[in-house]
């Protein structure tokens, strides 16, 4: 039977584009592992030198702290935002959704570097200094619509009666949002806060543009991939990873508990 | 109307607080939809307006919006123009990007929905998790493994091989760095797009007799489209504005359209035609983006029962 051939095929040719998807990740780790400045394989000399002076950068410290205020903003903004905006996605029929179902979805499919330009052109025509505040702004643009579409397929598994129910019994609009809809709905909107966060913090093209002097993690890598390499470069950026890899696997957990508290 | 006849006084009541609640709907959709419209409004068509009115500025001058000119347009459309050679590689790059995207993703896809089981949750995030990692990081461990006395270049010396051969700041490797960027874009529809197909029809048309190629052609591919072509849109049009591949791995040796706009925004100071190039791609992008979006059904594809 060629069925079990064709499974043991996608088996390994899955596992094969897995490796290759994170195999530069690991060169990266292993390049901050370096000791001498320059970049050579197999690696003579291990040290976690560049890593204890990447973590005792000040100019470092900064970024990172900007990275993290950024992403937190979009996150708590595009969160509140993308609810409602799920909610008219794919819980009520109304008259103008299927246009508003496409149109959402343009942010998405526009060129990243272009859309940071054209924010950076509509900043300077009304006046507005760009500044990682600016950027935060620029970021929602992009991960709001895609928040929408993570909590909306929530959304679209839900049961609406559950909600009529509540309004038959009386309750106003603002108890059955509280005590039905949201707690219904937390699993979809905690994806959409993991998926914010870690969609601004790596976030590269959106931030070149709108963060004026500010700096984020990606920019600051970027930068110093063009001219001025050390290997504090992959020891930022593996920490990056590592940082986003633990937000999820934390956030996923958290997850996985408000899902099964969902179903129960 | 033959229901609506025998309706019963109780029934009609219970129609008329549904239409009731219908129409309370209708404006609670339209007020949930508000601060969606309103950010997009603000962060997403106004600089596009901006970018409008920019493109019909005097060429190197700043004065939105007082100035119309076609001249930005003129200098495009010269067929001296280096321009069209970037939009010509931005295009050829993203039609290769997607065909090989198309090939790479299928058999994954597949496995998600058919083969993989419980472990295709696990799967699944393996295959998100590099989207929350810069692709500036990713592309760069490319260069690390592919730069002369890099991890490839220095494995196949110590095996005592002649050494890795020079594939960086090429338009190949440039190619492969799209493909490898956006392999999630491609998968994640199309495994959408596959878990639309009915098993059971797949099943029947096996049991009639069907060959395994006929139910793939005929049953699997089209019952999947839109999904597939949701995909191939999504990588195509990411691909287009694609800039970090060509600069990181590609070193330069093709301009692609993105970085022709960067260029005109940055080193030469000549933001109007910087923004009628952008004008352009955006018309080129928005009209595929609509015109396929147009095509698809939404719901259906986010699983609404």
């Amino acid at each position: 039977m060629g069925h079990k051939r064709t499974n043991a095929a996608i088996w390994s040719w899955t596992l094969f584009v897995l490796v290759a998807i994170y195999l530069p990740i690991v060169c990266g780790a292993l390049a901050s592992f370096n000791k001498s400045r320059y970049f050579g394989f197999p690696i003579k000399t291990y040290s976690t030198e560049w890593w204890q002076k990447t973590l005792d950068s000040i100019e470092i410290g900064m970024i990172v702290k900007t990275s993290i205020s950024i992403a937190l903003l979009v996150t708590v903004f595009s969160v509140v935002i993308a609810t409602f905006g799920a909610l008219a996605f794919a819980r009520y029929e109304w008259k103008g959704r299927k246009l508003y179902q496409k149109l959402i979805l343009l942010p998405i499919f526009f060129p990243q570097p272009v859309l940071g330009l054209a924010m950076l052109l509509g900043f300077n025509a009304v006046g507005i200094q760009t500044s990682w505040m600016t950027a935060v702004f620029a970021h929602m643009i992009w991960i709001v619509p895609v928040v929408t579409l993570v909590i909306a397929i929530q959304v679209y598994g839900f049961d609406p009666s559950l909600e009529e129910a509540a309004y038959d019994l009386g309750c106003s609009r603002t108890q059955v949002f509280r005590e039905v809809t949201l707690p219904l709905l937390w699993p979809g909107i905690w994806s959409g806060m993991l998926f914010a966060f870690l969609l601004s913090w790596s976030n590269f093209p959106l931030s070149l543009y709108t963060t004026g002097a500010d700096s984020t993690i990606p920019e600051w890598l970027y930068a110093k991939m063009v001219a001025g390499y050390t290997p504090m470069v992959p020891a930022l950026g593996t920490m990056a990873t590592l940082g986003a890899a633990g937000l999820l696997l934390a956030g996923g957990l958290v997850g996985i508990l408000l899902r099964r508290r969902a179903a129960a | 109307m033959a229901d609506l006849a025998i309706a019963s006084p109780s029934e009609a009541a219970a129609e008329s607080a549904a239409q009731l609640r219908r129409g309370r709907m209708l404006s609670v959709g339209a007020r949930c939809a508000l601060p969606v419209a309103i950010l997009l409004g603000i962060g997403f068509l106004a600089p596009l307006v901006a970018i409008f009115g920019y493109a019909f500025a005097t060429p190197r001058s700043f004065d939105v919006f007082a100035s119309f000119t076609l001249a930005n347009f003129a200098t495009l459309f010269d067929t001296s123009n280096t321009v069209w050679l970037s939009f010509f590689w931005s295009c050829g790059l993203a039609l290769l990007t997607v065909a090989i995207l198309a090939v790479v993703a299928y058999p994954i896809a597949y496995g998600l929905n058919l083969v993989f089981g419980r472990w295709s949750a696990l799967i699944s995030v393996l295959f998100v998790f590099p989207l929350f990692v810069s692709e500036n990081v990713r592309l760069y461990g490319w260069v690390l493994f592919f730069i002369k006395s890099g991890v490839l270049d220095g494995t196949l010396k110590w095996l005592g091989l002649p050494g890795g051969p020079e594939v960086l700041y090429t338009p190949g490797i440039t190619l492969f760095g799209m493909v490898y960027t956006y392999l999630p874009f491609m998968l994640f529809p199309m495994t959408l797009g596959l878990a639309l197909v009915p098993r059971d029809l797949v099943d029947a048309a096996r049991d009639l007799g069907a060959g395994r190629l006929f139910i793939w052609r005929e049953i699997e591919l089209p019952l999947a489209m839109p999904g597939i072509l949701i995909g191939m849109l999504l990588t195509f049009v990411l691909a287009i504005g694609a800039t970090a591949e060509a600069k990181i791995l590609g070193g330069q040796s093709i301009i692609v359209i993105s970085h022709d706009i960067e260029i005109a925004f940055t080193y030469s100071q000549n933001w109007p035609l910087g923004s009628a190039l952008a004008v352009v791609v955006t018309f080129f992008i928005g009209a595929l983006t609509l015109f396929a979006l147009s095509k698809l059904d939404l719901d259906r594809m986010l699983g609404r029962r």
